[in-house]
């Protein structure tokens, strides 16, 4: 199986590569076009800002691209706020692919911004990309902002209110939560990904 | 809900991870990959590494026991010392660090947390205080702590600092007390509250853990986001299974691995 994680110039990708290393799959780390379309799964990661997320993938060609693939496809933590409409994150226009917004945690006495550390999961919807998840098991956060719950919700955490957790919409899927540092319950849904 | 989490922290001085007594006579506690995993599989929700040598000799962290962490380590972890420009804290992250912590190169030049957040995101930047209290009553930081010998006092008031690093783009902040730290008894409540009241970001208590106790109370009444710890946790005092059903009995939210 050709797993691909797409390498737009973000950092700590390496982090998601040794995940998927220890699930035995060696994932390729390319902005290549072609590399990407004709791989069985398609990663793509990412820590930092949506503007220059967003600006990255322009820059290496990979807007259209992204938007064309048909294969299972899964964002993670920015790379999954990327694939939604539009980030409230310097105003910028995503890729569109799951019709939700990205909107900023609001912060008051006691919630603290970002939402850093371990938080549980409530499933939504039943799919694929959540078997053998328990109700309530936790998963690793680190985020500002975020996608509310509503008909793309897979699964959904609470942070003075309930946001999403995890996404589908047809092919394209997104983790808000990092499952290369969410210790069993991450390698449990990164193997639930590789499987679809 | 949000978990409170624990985080050993693992001080590194030549590939080895050492533990002082207020910062001073280290001794070796073992090799880092091998305690990284025995941590992680007790139940850790986070590490720290902190190359104690690398602030007071002008030198940054060595990379290389970064990435091979990161290859079998599946929970965050935050590595800190002597990193004093985006560069080295990029060439960190990339190596599979989540987080990079600053300190002495932060105070030596405060816009170093600007530009780190810029580069980055807030989610990336640790800022690491170490604070004391001086004879007049004030909480002062400290810069170079890592060697007792260097070791300077400054005139900043710490609850000014912590101000200053979240206005300049902290994500967390890390309060080492250092009068309670390597003393196991027990955190220095009546500082965290005083910062807690003026963080908006998460913020990690450090310094003084001696028994399960001790992370309720930091956590209760100074309503810290995580607690870390070193020495309890190296030693066997403390093993994480057990503080973790602890507070949960106690009512603290955690993470039961």
């Amino acid at each position: 199986m050709a797993v691909v994680l797409v390498d737009a110039g973000g950092t700590n990708i390496g982090s998601v590569r040794y995940a998927l290393q220890r699930l035995g799959v060696d994932a390729a780390l390319t902005a290549d076009a072609a590399a990407i379309r004709a791989a069985d799964k398609v990663i793509l990661p990412g820590v930092g800002a949506a503007g220059p997320g967003m600006a990255r993938l322009r820059e290496s060609g990979l807007v259209d691209l992204l938007r064309s693939l048909t294969q299972p496809v899964l964002g993670v933590c920015l790379g999954m706020q990327l694939l939604c409409a539009h980030s409230e994150e310097g105003d910028t226009a995503c890729l569109g692919l799951i019709d939700a917004p990205v909107r900023r945690f609001a912060e008051r006495p006691g919630l603290r911004v970002p939402h850093m550390g371990w938080n549980g999961l409530s499933v939504r919807r039943e799919h694929p990309l959540l078997a053998g998840l328990a109700e309530g098991e936790q998963a690793y956060f680190v985020h500002s902002y975020a996608v509310p719950a509503g008909e793309w919700t897979l699964a959904a955490a609470e942070y003075g209110g309930p946001f999403s957790a995890v996404v589908a919409c047809g092919n394209f899927h997104g983790m808000q939560f990092h499952p290369e540092r969410s210790a069993a319950v991450g390698a449990k849904l990164l193997k639930n990904f590789l499987e679809l | 809900m949000l978990s409170r989490r624990i985080i050993p922290c693992l001080d590194v001085r030549d590939g080895q991870v050492v533990k002082g007594v207020r910062f001073r006579d280290h001794v070796a506690m073992g090799g880092i990959v091998d305690l990284a995993l025995r941590y992680r599989d007790e139940g850790a929700d986070e590490l720290v590494f902190y190359d104690i040598t690398a602030s007071p000799e002008g030198r940054s962290v060595d990379r290389g026991w970064v990435e091979k962490v990161a290859r079998v380590i599946d929970i965050p972890f935050c590595v800190a010392g002597g990193i004093r420009s985006v560069d080295e804290a990029r060439a960190v992250l990339h190596a599979g660090a989540d987080k990079v912590s600053v300190n002495s190169p932060a105070l030596e030049r405060p816009e170093l947390v600007d530009e780190l957040a810029a580069a980055f995101g807030v989610q990336c930047v640790v800022v690491g205080v170490d604070s004391l209290r001086d004879a007049d009553g004030e909480w002062r930081v400290r810069q170079y702590t890592g060697d007792p010998s260097k070791t300077r006092a400054l005139p900043r008031r710490t609850l000014d600092w912590v101000a200053e690093a979240q206005r300049r783009g902290a994500g967390e902040i890390v309060l080492n007390c250092m009068g309670s730290d390597g003393v196991r008894q027990g955190y220095d409540l009546a500082q965290l509250k005083a910062v807690r009241a003026i963080c908006r970001v998460p913020l990690v208590a450090s310094g003084g853990a001696g028994t399960p106790e001790h992370f309720r109370d930091a956590f209760r009444d100074a309503d810290v986001d995580g607690a870390l710890a070193a020495s309890v946790f190296h030693s066997g005092a403390i093993a994480i299974p057990g503080l973790k059903r602890y507070l949960r009995e106690q009512g603290v939210a955690v993470r039961i691995a």
